[in-house]
């Protein structure tokens, strides 16, 4: 009886919208490695790949492709069930995360008005911080499962790592909340309308979160997990073919993800600073929604990148000095200050 | 099927995790290996084993003819073989009492010190790429690429260049080669404007001294003691560079400075190298102009008159008796050496590689031995790096710019 009062409609707009916003971010997460290889290859004086296809466009479909084909090697001693959780774990907790971003505003289609989030749940913060924390599982049970040594010494650096700068990344969140008062995204994107940026009024906060998506993603200089030089590939080590492209992958897209928080949380979201959405009809707006998230995305990947081919990466207790001893009391220091701001502006 | 591994016994209730970082491992750069007893991530104890790619060359050595030995000094620190060449050929001339012309020495200087800057380069670099910054090694590597044409407009090979011959260079250096060189040098377009982009990316980039200070240091009695030298002494504050105690190949004719570091840490040693490199480019701009001064029929010298071991011309051993002869002994290697002993040394671009050279008269050394900078270093490093982080030891490896070829030789 459930099933039947549930709007057929609305079920229907909901699994278009997933299939949409999944496969999005899968072709995003797919070209990003593209662009990273462009963009390593203009900061070193390179070409970067410039063979399949024009410009070498469908290199990303060239690689996929050649992973698929890839023999696969399990090795004889590992646990062989987690050894196929964990990518599987890792690729999956990387797409749950964009089911509650705002995408755009409605857009209006077949006579019904859509929304461009796939689910507005009132804890989206929480939500997204949840799922973000379950995806060290599938690094910590790939590398413990491969029953290689120098795996399982990427897998405890990445547990640690991802543990420590939650925690920094949590306190920074909260001063972040006190101001906007919600937990919902749609709520602080709608409340940062017309260039009233949250980023404006957490400088600092931004800074800490920005850091500790650097060390959520595994990205220099905070790849210690997968350190080849140290660890030969860290966590993937003993991983081949797919799997392997699995584990690639889910740190693409979560990099993509973390760009998209990012722009929503701190950076309006879909908002485009300069344009009064208003006099526009709602799918043009939305339109621009869109585009302007997007570019606000591709500024954040290009940061990403930009900063993993510039400059090297921390030791291991050097990242947790970092983590424990600098960013947790900066956070701690940045929620206080905000406290105090608005206890003084409310009075 | 992990039922039926047994493990060692008391393996469980041993702390600590035994690590095998080599023979086959990406940080290794060539084949080491290093037996490590970690308590987590800092190395309790560490081993480390040579001989994984001991390919006898003072056993080869000793049945050869001088000029055969050259290809395998090449294969020691491949990463600046022509200074490992030159110092062979220093060595034969040495026993042999051949008096080189200036213009051989400076040219031999400019090849030894684009040696120099090659293999610092290569070092530098990969101490970048091993704490995880890939792009300052590909920026320099394109100098490396120049350094490289510039051999092949000499000698016609790249790596392992076998460069010159006794008494000289097999031939004289084209135009095209100093030409190269000048690209090389030019302060706009050449190195040095690359080295400096390169310093600035590193130098004071604080993630990369957080990471170099106060990893894998030694002081300057310890590596004394170790027999330490070249740029890894150095940068303990021991100001020995063979090039100025003993100089050989008219180094005493140049101008140029040793810099010396304080606590022979990665850092410090990486500092020496650079300005190394900055040393080298000033002795390169100085030896070119010298070279340069150069004219006329002087400038067509670019071997000593050694008959009996440098080959001679093609038309004269169609045309010349003792041209045949003198061919057909060397090529056969039947030139008796003079008896003796000479122990020779050059500042090669990781420290003083010297050759032993025992000769009892016959066409082939008695014995030959080599003194290798790598081999020494390499007893030192489980000593450095005990205590440290795992992040540390392949750091300290690659900035004591160990060569497997050169280790093992």
């Amino acid at each position: 009886m459930m099933l039947l009062s549930i709007d057929l409609g609305l079920v229907i707009e909901k699994l278009v919208l997933i299939v949409v916003v999944i496969s999005a971010s899968l072709v995003i997460a797919m070209y990003t490695t593209f662009a990273e290889r462009k963009v390593a290859a203009i900061l070193q004086d390179r070409r970067g790949p410039n063979r399949a296809g024009p410009f070498g466009l469908l290199q990303p479909l060239a690689d996929g492709l050649k992973l698929f084909f890839k023999e696969e090697i399990i090795p004889n001693l590992s646990s062989k069930f987690l050894f196929i959780l964990g990518p599987a774990l890792a690729m999956m907790t990387a797409m749950m995360t964009s089911a509650v971003i705002p995408w755009g505003d409605k857009i209006e289609l077949f006579g019904r008005s859509i929304s461009l989030q796939i689910a507005d749940i009132n804890i989206g913060v929480l939500y997204v911080f949840g799922v973000v924390s379950l995806g060290v599982y599938g690094i910590m049970i790939g590398s413990w499962a491969s029953n290689n040594k120098f795996s399982l010494l990427g897998g405890l650096r990445a547990a640690s790592q991802i543990i420590s700068y939650e925690l920094a990344m949590g306190i920074s969140m909260i001063a972040l909340l006190m101001v906007t008062g919600t937990l919902s995204l749609k709520e602080m994107v709608l409340q940062q309308q017309a260039g009233n940026w949250n980023v404006i009024y957490q400088p600092l906060g931004f800074l800490i979160f920005l850091i500790c998506a650097f060390a959520e993603c595994n990205r220099t200089p905070f790849d210690l997990p997968e350190a080849e030089n140290e660890l030969i590939g860290g966590y993937h080590t003993e991983y081949s073919s797919m799997k392997l492209g699995f584990f690639l992958f889910a740190e693409y897209i979560n990099m993509f993800i973390s760009s998209v928080i990012m722009a929503t949380l701190f950076f309006g979201g879909y908002d485009m600073p300069f344009v009064n959405e208003t006099l526009l009809s709602p799918n043009m707006a939305a339109l621009i929604g869109i585009v302007a998230l997007m570019g606000k995305v591709i500024c954040f990947i290009f940061l990403f990148m930009w900063v993993r081919w510039t400059i090297p990466r921390f030791r291991y207790d050097q990242l947790m000095h970092l983590g424990w001893r600098i960013l947790i009391p900066l956070a701690l220091f940045n929620m206080l200050l905000t406290g105090g701001v608005i206890l003084y502006f409310h009075k | 099927m992990s039922e039926h591994i047994l493990l060692p016994e008391g393996s469980i209730e041993k702390q600590t995790t035994t690590l095998n970082l080599g023979p086959t491992h990406p940080a290794t750069h060539g084949v080491f290996q290093n037996i490590l007893e970690l308590d987590g991530e800092r190395i309790m104890q560490a081993t480390s084993t040579v001989g994984y790619i001991h390919r006898a060359f003072e056993k080869i050595a000793e049945r050869r003819p001088l000029y055969q030995i050259t290809p395998l000094t090449d294969r020691l620190n491949y990463c600046s073989s022509p200074i490992n060449n030159m110092g062979w050929h220093l060595t034969c001339e040495k026993l042999l009492g051949v008096t080189t012309p200036k213009r051989v020495d400076y040219l031999r200087v400019i090849i030894m010190e684009l040696a120099r800057i090659s293999d610092h380069l290569i070092c530098n670099s990969i101490v970048g790429v091993d704490s995880g910054a890939y792009s300052g090694f590909l920026y320099v590597m394109q100098f490396r690429e120049l350094i490289y044409e510039i051999y092949e407009e000499v000698c016609g090979s790249r790596l392992t260049t076998n460069i010159g011959r006794i008494g000289g260079f097999e031939r004289n250096f084209t135009n095209a080669a100093f030409e190269k060189l000048e690209k090389f040098l030019d302060e706009k377009s050449g190195y040095p404007a690359q080295l400096k982009e390169f310093e600035n990316l590193f130098s004071r980039n604080r993630i990369f001294m957080d990471r170099t200070i106060g990893c894998g240091p030694i002081s300057g009695e310890r590596a004394m003691n170790y027999g330490f030298t070249g740029p890894n002494l150095r940068a303990a504050g021991i100001d020995y560079d063979v090039r100025v105690h003993s100089p050989y190949s008219s180094y005493q004719d140049f101008d140029f400075t040793i810099p010396v570091g304080t606590t022979g840490d990665c850092y410090d040693r990486f500092l020496v190298r650079n300005e190394e490199m900055w040393q080298s480019l000033s002795i390169l701009k100085q030896a070119y102009q010298k070279v340069q001064e150069f004219k006329g029929a002087e400038a067509d010298i670019f071997h000593a008159d050694v008959p009996a071991y440098y080959l001679p011309e093609k038309k004269d051993v169609y045309t010349k008796m003792e041209a045949l002869i003198y061919h057909f002994k060397i090529v056969m290697g039947e030139t008796a050496m003079p008896v003796g002993e000479v122990y020779n040394s050059v500042e090669g671009a990781n420290g003083e590689l010297g050759y032993y050279l025992i000769s009892d008269g016959g066409r082939t050394p008695y014995r030959l031995h080599f003194r290798r900078p790598c081999f020494i270093y390499y007893q030192a490093y489980p000593e450095l790096i005990k205590g440290g982080m795992l992040s540390d030891a392949v750091i300290t490896m690659s900035s004591l710019n160990l060569i497997a070829g050169e280790l093992d030789a």
